[in-house]
Order: C-alpha cells, then structure tokens, then sequence
C-alpha cells in the first residue's frame, strides 16, 4: 500500500551506513530459476528491500545496499541463487554492528 | 615457491574466530585469522546482549578494559497487541551487582579490541582477506585459499559465520533449511545518555533489555528487542524465516520493523534519536538437532558457523557460546599438535570437551524449546488475551462497569480454557 514511502524511507536507512564499493555481483539468479516461487519470499524477508517485484511480475534483485545478512540465501536455497560474499574489503562495512 | 604453514588458520574475525587465535597464541601456537571484511567485527552483527558470566574466566585479561555498553541491570517484557501493550519490568539486585551477568555490545566495537587482544597474544590477523575455499591434500583439510594464495595449515578452524560456508565444504553441514533460521534485523539510534536512562528508569551508566512479543511481529514467530548502549539503543526485530515467507499478513521484513517503530509506546522511547546504522543477520535456530558435525580431519567448526545459537524465547543467547566453542576448538588443536595427529578421531576431543560443559548442556536441556515456542497462541492468542484483561480492569465505560471475575471469564472464554491447558501447558513445562 504505501510500499513506495517504506522504501524510501529504506533507502535513506541504508545510506547511513559504509558500503564500500563491489564491483563484482555477488548474488545472481541461476539461469532457468528466475521465476522460482522462492524469490517472491526473498521480496518478503529481504532486511534491505533488495528483491522487488517489476512491473512483468518478475522478481528483479539490486545489490546496491546489501547487508550481506544471509537470508535470501537460505530462503531461495543454492539451486536458486549463486550466492557468495563481496570480496575482501569491499561491501558494508559495520561500524556499530 | 616455500609453502607457507601454520599451526591453525582461523577463518573469520568473528568471536569465535577471535577466542580461538587469542587462545592459540597465547599457548604459543601459530596461527593466522583471516577476516574479509576492513576490520574484525566490520562485517558482524548481534541484537545486542552477551552474557559475560559464563565465559569471563576463560579469557580473565580482556575484560577491564573491553568496550562493553551497559551493563544489564533491568530486565523488561513487553506484550503487546494491536491496540495496548503490558509492560513487565523486573528488577533484581542479585541481576543488578558485580559482577553483571550480561552487558549491551557493539560488535564493531567489541571485536575490532579483541583482535588486538589476540594479537598482543602474538596472533597473526590479516584483514580484508575473503577465504575462497578450502584445500584438501589426501582428503584432509591442508589450508586454504584466500585472494589467489594457498596457505597451508594443520587445523583450519571455520568460524565464518551462520552461512557455515566452509563446514558445508567439508561436508560437516547439509545445506541450510530457512525452518531452522531467523533473521534479525536492528537500527541503532543515538539518543544522549542522560536522555536514555530518564526513559528508561536507569542510574547513570546502568542500562536496560527490553523484549517484546505478539503484535510487533504481527503475531508470527519472533519477536522484538531493545538493548541500551552508552549513547544509543539497538532496536530491532528477529523473526523466524519461515514465519516472515509463509504467514499471514505477508508484511515486507523493512516495514515490519517501520511499524514498530511507529507504535507509540516505541515511538515516545525513540523520540528526538537519529538513526546511525542498519545491518542484519541469520541466526541459526535449528537447536541440538542441526548442529553441523563439528569435527573432520583437519578442520574444526566453531561458533554460529556450528549452529551454537539458542532462541529460548526470553533470552536469546549466542555470543558466548561463539567465544566458549573457539576456546575449546583451540584447546583441541593444541592436544593434536601435541601429538601431531590431526585426524577426524584426533580432533574429536573438541566434540568430547564441549560435551562435558555448559554449553552441549544447555543444547540438550533446550532440544525442543524452539519448536515448542513456535506456536501461533503464543504470539497472537495469550498477548491479545493478556491486552483484553487489562482493558477490562483499567477501561472506564461510559455506563456500568463489570466486576473483575466476570471481566476475565468474557475475555478468557471457558471453552478455550480446557484446549489450552490440554495444548499449551505440555509446551510451556518444556520451557
């Protein structure tokens, strides 16, 4: 309902903390599983709102903003996602954690 | 090229990664931690309590000068339903005097100080150095490789977190199953220190833990927290991960915890405070029954990376057993260089010492408390019931007001007495 608020208001949380730069994707869909019912969870329990549905009704991911919790990682399992951490020094960086 | 050998290598500067190189140095062991992340603790996150009592002795040097917060002087429960809130503050002066039995943290913090604890010790800690897998000579762990380069070690130690990437590697883990993980997920919001013991009814320096149960998860599996720092509190949500996929509302994890920053009783605590950071994390639940195998031939798995986290639903514990496992899983590998063997049934003295303490005790005493709490009832059903009773008692009516008994046999309602006490009673003695 008033999605487009939240995920403002998300984006601005996310902008408060120390992401360093990635320039390798660090999560994708494995190919032939972009319509498995695991990612609509992933919409669902994403902390950081990464997973959204488009206007296709397709789930699209961004990884700007990840906090490298785990979840969708469990929730869409490895036969869904190819799922591996930023590479050293890069990615959110705590600074309370 | 020489090849590069340690006695241990450690994977992750988490607290169990941590505990283990301090203990292995300080026994005069080489050992390497490898943490991907700029600094130890950059990439860890809690809730916000660690309960110090059971694990001060084992590193008794650490601790007078450790960036703890507040100690946790007061206890609070909060039930809350859609519309009211009970609040239930236990204070305890056996709770409240040293030596405290738990403190709020900081993980960034925290563990950023133990790394240079454990190097002090002599422990070698490489940063911003992500382990890309394992190296296996003759089916046994012989080290791993980190950014291109091999490095050879007797014993790796995987202590890389909830994810347990290394354990599943090494087939000491199945692959995860979202039944037995919860994610947490907190801001941390800065509010002046005076500002937040007013509120919370604290002395100067003492500081509070705050649960909450029932409409804050919108009644699925989980629950919400509040730990006070020193000058901020970390206020956040856990829930079950199967809970937030599968039931009803289907409320997105971000909105879930905006909604609770929006209830008033959260909302006046919160008043006038910036929020400073977001981060998030699994939490493996799985309990005693999905523990990885902890030991194979060379390698050794400690921490959450071994599933060592218990949900008991008002205490929720972790951070110790990390740091009490990496002390063991330390002392397991200096009896194996002691005999240099550094087979499975060598390093299975780690399993045979955790065995005998608290913390396999504690995960046989907790087998099924888990699941027993995973009930609907408990996080709908009993907090509306309790916010019904209080509405009765304390509500004025504009016209006659009901006595007491029969306020709570309406909100009781008879016929569901003899079902909850049949269903519920058997779940709540597990407890």
């Amino acid at each position: 309902m008033n999605g487009g608020k939240e995920s403002l208001n998300l984006k601005a949380k996310l902008g408060l903390n120390v992401f360093k730069e990635n320039k390798n994707f660090h999560i994708s869909v494995n190919p032939g599983k972009e319509n498995d019912p695991r990612l609509f969870y992933a919409v669902l329990a994403c902390p950081a709102g990464l997973y959204s549905v488009n206007d296709a009704g397709a789930v699209e991911l961004s990884q700007d903003g990840c906090l490298e919790c785990g979840t969708c990682k469990i929730i869409c399992s490895d036969e869904v996602l190819t799922w591996r951490y930023p590479d050293g020094a890069t990615g959110v960086q705590f600074r309370f954690g | 090229m020489e090849e590069v050998r340690f006695n241990v290598i450690i994977i992750g500067g988490g607290l169990s990664g941590l505990a283990a190189a301090y203990t292995l140095a300080e026994a005069g062991q080489e050992v390497l931690l490898l943490e991907k992340g700029d600094y130890c603790g950059a990439k860890n996150v809690t809730g916000g309590r660690m309960y110090v009592s059971l694990i001060r002795d084992f590193f008794p040097a650490i601790w007078a000068k450790a960036p703890l917060e507040r100690a946790i002087v007061q206890e609070e429960l909060c039930l809350m339903s859609p519309g009211s809130s009970i609040l239930i503050r236990y204070n305890d002066a056996d709770i409240a005097s040293e030596p405290y039995q738990s403190y709020s943290v900081c993980r960034a913090k925290f563990d950023k100080y133990f790394a240079k604890q454990a190097e002090k010790k002599g422990a070698l800690i490489t940063v911003k150095k992500k382990v890309d897998s394992l190296v296996f000579k003759d089916g046994k762990v012989d080290g791993v490789v980190a950014g291109g380069e091999t490095l050879y070690a007797d014993v790796v130690i995987c202590c890389d977190g909830a994810l347990s990437l290394f354990a599943q590697q090494a087939y000491l883990q199945k692959p995860l199953n979202p039944k037995h993980f919860a994610v947490g997920f907190k801001e941390i919001i800065e509010l002046a220190p005076e500002t937040l013991e007013n509120r919370f009814n604290l002395l100067p320096g003492q500081g509070a833990a705050r649960l909450y149960m029932g409409d804050v998860t919108e009644g699925k599996f989980g629950g919400g927290f509040l730990y006070t720092n020193k000058e901020s509190v970390s206020l956040g949500l856990v829930l079950g991960l199967e809970a937030l996929c599968q039931e009803e509302p289907r409320t997105k994890a971000p909105d879930l915890l905006e909604r609770f920053k929006k209830r008033p009783e959260v909302a006046a605590l919160i008043a006038g405070g910036q929020t400073a950071e977001y981060s998030a994390h699994v939490i493996p639940e799985g309990g005693y029954d999905h523990l990885s195998k902890l030991f194979g031939d060379g390698i050794l798995v400690a921490g959450d990376a071994a599933g060592f986290s218990i949900n008991a639903g008002i205490t929720v514990r972790g951070m110790e057993y990390a740091m009490f496992s990496g002390y063991i899983a330390a002392w397991a590998a200096i009896k194996a260089a002691g005999t240099g063997d550094y087979s499975a049934e060598s390093l299975s003295v780690y399993e045979r010492m955790l065995a005998d303490s608290f913390l396999m005790q504690d995960f046989k005493e907790y087998r099924h408390v888990t699941e027993s709490l995973n009930h609907k009832r408990f996080f709908t059903y009993y907090p509306e019931l309790a916010g019904k009773i209080m509405h009765g008692l304390y509500a004025m009516p504009n016209g006659p007001k009901a006595r007491i008994t029969p306020t709570l046999r309406r909100s009781v309602g008879v016929r569901n007495v003899p079902d909850m006490l049949l269903k519920d009673l058997p779940k709540v003695v597990k407890l």
